[in-house]
């Protein structure tokens, strides 16, 4: 099934609360939620590459995890090139289950724990084409070479074990084997941040690469700004299981409108000591998902803070045109 | 500037089943009197042995092979493990990459911090050394520090785990810090007010800080002198604004350059290959086998550490005639 629309993916108000057990005698209670997400939208564009960013607990792994269906959302809607993801697991249709699971993989942080260390990486790089069998048997080899190639290594490689390899190998691996089955859409969490410096250039390029010469898209998920600034056309910044602001990767990064996006600017130290900068240091940290703080998730660390966001949630609008912020006061930032 | 501590030819090797690593092996090394250095270097580059091996708590099977840890006129090697005790935390502290594993569960925040203050400060009662917890746990910015006082470190989140690390190594208001990756697990936000918290002690106490990281930014932002390790060997040695703007060692050109930035994009340039194996390294420079300017020599000799025309001391042959460009 071929669907015309732009988006490759689209996520509409996605809810996703994790229930909090507190044990009693005999049974369990339900006391509290986490709102790991809340009525999250985005939409991504083929050929695109959106970072999601935001500091641990913000929710940008669940969202990873519920595009793959790995976590069930609560409410809203997942679509992807048209089919509706949610509902395709809940019927149990095995025709479209089978066209999302081909269509977008999954790359992990941690290529130590990802890869099979029992299995040689011509197992892992061809147990994709046993499942999803599109590539005939015979073709296997040749195809598992092609992919070897596509990520930089050589095709002796396929006869080893993971251990054998060094951590960006087994991320480009960990690549290679999302690669199988010809996605369209790869959702990358952290994939370089258990990697040294030296190693982290060659796979972001490798990503950059690769999205220009297959058409890939990607949702890259990630806490590190400098490499979502390095390989993304367009910014999700998420606090608290909420978007605060989206725009183009160029316009977030020199003219950020929402100021827990400008505060997270400020905190990255830039390799330049003649780079001087005024430093917006927050105080405290990310509160707790279980009881977000009313009104305005950020307003106990904004330096801008009134009554108003002590009140009233924000809504994300467009301030300028595709540049969405959610913040009473975004227009003071223009 | 007047010295504070100064390596000389350290080896701290590991012996292992599978042979002798040779994870610092031959490094200088100084911190100045109020001076703030960066030890920098990727993993295996021997950054954090160099520490360990300043405060003699190598782990097995390492072993200090030779050299000389000369700290306020003495040398470290030297001293018994009981005169070690006092130098510890009093004299030299040390705080490490992850708070989680380096507070014990079992005790509460304010009795970790009361037993080191205590250990140096014997006649203090046991209320007094607790009164002097609350203080420091005040000092490093977390809020409500009379009910932090009595929690334990399961109860705190990441980044006041380490400000309270950061709160016990300062305990004693030591002479010198080695902060080992101290906020390679925190949040960027957090990071930054852990930074803040460094600097501002630095400057009340008028202390030495030895900054261990492989984060570029953190190095430009924290220090004055940088040390770039590789392969367990010094590579550079620099005034901080000079290394990033005119590096005279293709590794520290190479790390330069393979750290995206959020001020600019920019060509990623990728260092091949990787990181050397310490029980087999290879020949001549550690790093000839990635370097793109390495000719004939390289394979076959060691570089010394020279005086260059910038004033760094460059371990490579090859200066004089590079080039290199900086951030």
């Amino acid at each position: 099934m071929e669907n015309n629309s732009k988006n490759i993916l689209e996520i509409k108000n996605l809810v996703k609360h994790f229930p909090v057990y507190t044990r009693g005698i005999l049974l369990k209670k339900q006391t509290d939620e986490v709102h790991a997400i809340d009525d999250v939208s985005i939409n991504i564009d083929r050929g695109e590459n959106v970072g999601l960013v935001g500091e641990s607990g913000c929710g940008k792994t669940t969202l990873g995890k519920t595009l793959m269906l790995l976590e069930e959302p609560d409410s809203g809607q997942i679509l992807y090139n048209g089919i509706d993801v949610v509902e395709a697991f809940r019927t149990k249709n095995n025709e479209k289950i089978h066209e999302i699971r081909h269509g977008i993989q999954m790359v992990f942080q941690n290529p130590y724990t990802s890869l099979d260390p029992r299995m040689t990486i011509y197992d892992i790089l061809s147990e994709p084409f046993a499942i999803h069998k599109h590539v005939e048997k015979k073709e296997w080899k040749n195809r598992v070479y092609e992919l070897l190639k596509m990520v930089n290594l050589e095709e002796y490689h396929a006869e080893r074990y993971p251990h054998e390899f060094s951590g960006g190998q087994r991320q480009r691996i960990a690549i290679a084997r999302a690669l199988a089955v010809d996605p369209k859409l790869i959702v990358a969490d952290e994939p370089v941040s258990s990697l040294d410096v030296s190693i982290r250039a060659q796979i972001l390029n490798l990503l950059t690469k690769l999205q220009q010469k297959k058409g890939l898209s990607y949702l890259y998920i990630s806490h590190d700004l400098s490499s979502v600034r390095q390989i993304t056309n367009r910014v999700a910044v998420m606090y608290l299981g909420k978007i605060v602001e989206t725009a183009n990767t160029d316009e977030v990064f020199s003219k950020p409108l929402n100021p827990y996006t400008q505060a997270l600017l400020a905190a990255i130290p830039i390799p330049d000591p003649e780079k001087k900068r005024t430093k917006i240091i927050l105080s405290g940290e990310v509160p707790s998902a279980t009881n977000p703080p009313r009104g305005c998730r950020f307003n106990p660390r904004c330096t801008y803070v009134t009554d108003l966001c002590k009140e009233k949630e924000p809504a994300l609008r467009e301030i300028t045109p595709r540049h969405l912020s959610a913040c009473h006061y975004s227009e003071k930032f223009l | 500037m007047e010295g504070l501590l100064e390596i000389k030819g350290l080896k701290t090797y590991f012996f292992t089943e599978a042979g002798v690593v040779k994870a610092v092996d031959g490094i200088d090394f100084q911190v100045g009197k109020d001076e703030s250095v960066g030890l920098v270097g990727e993993s295996g580059s021997g950054k954090t042995v160099t520490g360990l091996s300043v405060f003699r708590i190598v782990p097995q099977p390492g072993k200090i092979i030779s050299g000389s840890i000369i700290f306020e006129g003495e040398d470290l090697l030297t001293k018994s493990e009981e005169e070690m005790r006092r130098i510890r935390g009093r004299k030299i502290s040390m705080t490490f990459q992850d708070p989680t594993t380096s507070l014990d569960p079992l005790y509460t925040v304010g009795d970790q911090l009361a037993e080191v203050i205590k250990e140096h400060q014997r006649e203090l009662s046991k209320k007094e050394a607790m009164e002097k917890a609350t203080k420091l746990i005040e000092m490093v910015g977390i809020s409500e520090p009379r009910i932090r006082v009595n929690e334990y470190p399961h109860e705190l989140s990441g980044g006041m785990k380490q400000r309270i690390a950061i709160a016990r190594a300062l305990a004693s208001g030591p002479s010198l810090l080695f902060a080992d990756e101290p906020t390679t697990n925190l949040d960027v936000t957090v990071q930054a007010q852990v930074l803040e918290l460094i600097k501002d002690l630095r400057e009340k106490q008028k202390m030495s800080l030895v900054m261990i990281t492989h984060d570029m930014g953190i190095v430009a932002e924290m220090t004055q002198r940088v040390q770039v390790l590789y392969a367990g060997m010094v590579a550079e040695v620099g005034e901080t604004h000079s290394l990033f703007k005119r590096p005279q060692h293709p590794y520290t050109e190479a790390l330069l350059q393979a750290v995206p930035r959020i001020d600019k994009r920019k060509e990623l340039r990728v260092i091949p290959g990787n990181i050397p194996n310490l029980i087999n390294p290879p020949t001549g420079c550690r790093f000839h086998p990635r370097c793109p300017y390495a000719k004939e020599i390289c394979k076959e000799k060691v570089p010394q550490l020279e005086l260059t025309d910038k004033g760094h001391l460059s371990a490579c042959h090859l200066w004089r005639d590079l080039s290199l460009s900086g951030a």
